[in-house]
């Protein structure tokens, strides 16, 4: 049984322009001690779909329009977003780590003060405790000098510095799931790759399951084990890791893969191809596929029925396609 | 932060200079001069003259205002550094005694004006923010649209008309000070508080609540919501201070409000304070008393826009620690 079971998920926005469905029946799940990776281009409604999760999407605009998400047997978003039960899930159990270190960190409270108050009101640790449990954790992910960088301002520490913070934040509780939303994105690729053994390292030696969401393919190609991909609010195609990345079955997978460089690869040995066009405006959205205009590998059905449901094209490996590139 | 706060009152001080400087300047530039208030007017252009050309220069001559202005400003300045203020032309009072009996009362209403417009604003405001878009919230946002905008001496005429007139609950004006009979002084300061309170309270809820639904949005309020922390905690502890950043700017500019304020009310409403003491001493040609209260509303001014930058540092520990 999985640890968390999203369902059908659907967030949608009202905006002045028209309906945004923004996560359109997203369903996945997450067992113990995985690591996951969300991965889609920019708009496609991942983070949307965590912070859903996390009842965290700011209504108005946002609307819950439906779906499960069913963790410990209970479905949360039948919970208050900002109820006694979901606040006791949130920043416990399922924690989270932003994309952005820099503005994530609140500039005027001490790295000391902004750890140890999840501390105190998930564990109910006492002041000094806290502290302590703080600094652990700081060592924990590399804060050289800990004990005396606790006391320290957010602009005090580095980009890296500053999400290796917010790693430890999102320790702090012993979490049963982290979800990191974009978490390297904002740093070097020094920092970045860093950063991600890090993560790996921790969560592996916690047991605690790691949802890593990211536009980029070479993070998730490296540690995640199952890859959910997302396109305009769906999952299009999920699946083990290997899969994924030795036989995407999705047009769009495909030609994301096409498109980025892979490791050992000799200059001019493979064109890379871009995916042409743009995402599409997630306003009014037509009932086809919305991979339609810029697929190459369209049918006849394509254009004529609704968006296909997930199937199954090989073991644990589904696609929303009614197209059979590999002839499966 | 000492050099900091040591380069902005040295600032503040030739800011002070130029000001006094300005105002020196300024009144001498008015046609008419203090002799013709209370001694009788001399103008080569005028028909109705009161005195000889003879006259004239001889007491231009006695009270000094006839040698170059640069002369008249330094031994001005070099009197004021002497502690000494020099004494009105028309009462013959040394400026002293006379600021020193008004500065009470024009402290001790923009005291209270400064109380009730901070925390009426941010509490005004902070509420806002929170219930944004419910009924209470557009009201009072009107109201405060409202509020900045009437002139605060036309809202003291109001206030006269409604309170005074019309329901007869409040004196029309005066003064009692709050030393000799406090029970009683309260109904004198009703009106004129409330009249600048207004428009100081419409400003800072406004701001407050703009700060606010900024603090609201931003990354890091976000990651409180994520740690589970309740609603009253957020606010108190992640958004206040970030919002109250701006506000704090805002104060010292309030302060200014309340002075520019007093020199309405305390004409509207008769309170014998500094600002009836400076705007009777402009329609008397008062020269000394002009640049003594020039001077004092300088400094205050100039003092809180120190204390500003000094609150600024502590609630922020980038500039603190910059």
């Amino acid at each position: 049984m999985a640890l968390l079971d999203v369902q059908n998920l659907k967030t949608y926005f009202h905006t002045e322009y028209g309906l945004v469905k923004a996560a359109d029946g997203v369903s996945f799940n997450v067992n113990q001690g995985e690591i996951i990776g969300l991965v889609g281009e920019s708009g496609c409604g991942k983070s949307v779909t965590i912070l859903s999760i996390m009842q965290l999407i700011p209504s108005p605009p946002g609307k819950k329009a439906g779906g499960k998400v069913i963790f410990e047997g209970k479905d949360l978003l039948q919970y208050q977003p900002n109820g006694q039960e979901m606040r006791s899930i949130r920043g416990s159990k399922l924690t989270m780590i932003f994309q952005e270190p820099m503005t994530s960190l609140n500039p005027v409270l001490t790295i000391a003060r902004q750890m140890t108050e999840t501390l105190e009101l998930h564990l109910d640790m006492d002041k000094s405790a806290a502290r302590e449990r703080g600094i652990e954790l700081l060592k924990m992910v590399g804060v050289p000098d800990a004990s005396r960088r606790i006391d320290d301002y957010p602009h005090q520490f580095s980009g890296g510095m500053r999400q290796r913070v917010m790693i430890a934040m999102a320790l702090s509780c012993n979490p049963m799931i982290i979800f990191a939303d974009e978490p390297t994105t904002a740093v070097d690729v020094t920092t970045q790759a860093q950063l991600l053994e890090l993560m790996k390292d921790l969560v592996t030696r916690l047991n605690t399951s790691l949802v890593i969401v990211t536009h980029n393919l070479g993070v998730v190609a490296r540690y995640a084990q199952r890859i959910y991909v997302m396109y305009a609010g769906r999952i299009i195609e999920s699946g083990p890791s290997e899969a994924i990345f030795s036989d995407p079955q999705h047009p769009y997978t495909v030609g994301l893969l096409n498109s980025v460089p892979k490791l050992g690869e000799r200059h001019g040995e493979r064109k890379l191809i871009p995916i042409y066009g743009l995402p599409p405006n997630l306003i009014n959205m037509p009932p086809t596929c919305a991979f339609l205009p810029r697929c190459n590998a369209k049918i006849g059905r394509c254009s004529k029925e609704p968006w296909p449901e997930l199937r199954v094209v090989g073991k644990d490996h589904l696609i929303s396609c009614y197209a059979n590139i590999k002839g499966k | 932060m000492t050099a900091y706060i040591i380069r902005r009152l040295f600032i503040g001080l030739i800011i002070l200079l130029l000001v006094t400087m300005l105002v020196f300047l300024f009144v001498r530039l008015l046609p008419g001069d203090p002799l013709m208030v209370f001694m009788g007017n001399y103008s080569p252009s005028s028909t109705i003259n009161t005195m000889t050309a003879a006259e004239h220069d001889a007491l231009m001559h006695k009270y000094g205002l006839d040698r170059p202005i640069w002369i008249q400003y330094g031994d001005w300045l070099n009197q004021v550094l002497h502690g000494n203020l020099g004494k009105s032309l028309r009462i013959g009072q040394p400026i002293s005694e006379l600021i020193g009996e008004r500065i009470g009362r024009t402290a001790y209403i923009g005291v209270i004006i400064f109380v009730i417009t901070t925390f009426g604003g941010i509490l005004a405001g902070v509420y806002c923010a929170l219930r944004r878009g419910t009924w209470i919230d557009n009201t009072i946002t009107t109201i405060a649209n409202i509020g900045m905008t009437v002139p605060v001496f036309w809202f003291g005429v109001l206030l006269i008309y409604v309170f005074g007139y019309k329901l007869g609950w409040l004196p029309f004006f005066g003064w009692k000070d709050p030393w000799d009979d406090f029970g009683y002084s309260c109904l004198y300061l009703i009106m004129p508080v409330a009249s600048v309170a207004l428009g100081g309270i419409a400003g800072m809820a406004r701001l407050v609540r703009s700060c606010m639904l900024e603090v609201m949005r931003t990354d890091y309020v976000r990651t409180a919501w994520a740690k589970g922390l309740s609603e009253r905690v957020i606010v108190v502890r992640h958004q206040l201070k970030n919002a109250m950043i701006p506000v704090v700017t805002a104060l010292g500019g309030t302060l200014g409000m309340i002075l520019g304020g007093s020199i309405f009310i305390e004409n509207v409403f008769s309170i014998p304070g500094m600002g009836r003491l400076m705007t009777t001493a402009i329609f008397d040609y008062d020269y000394q008393i002009v640049q003594a209260s020039a001077l004092i509303f300088g400094g205050i001014i100039i003092f809180s826009n120190l204390i500003v930058d000094i609150a600024w540092g502590w609630l922020d520990p980038r500039i603190r620690l910059a």
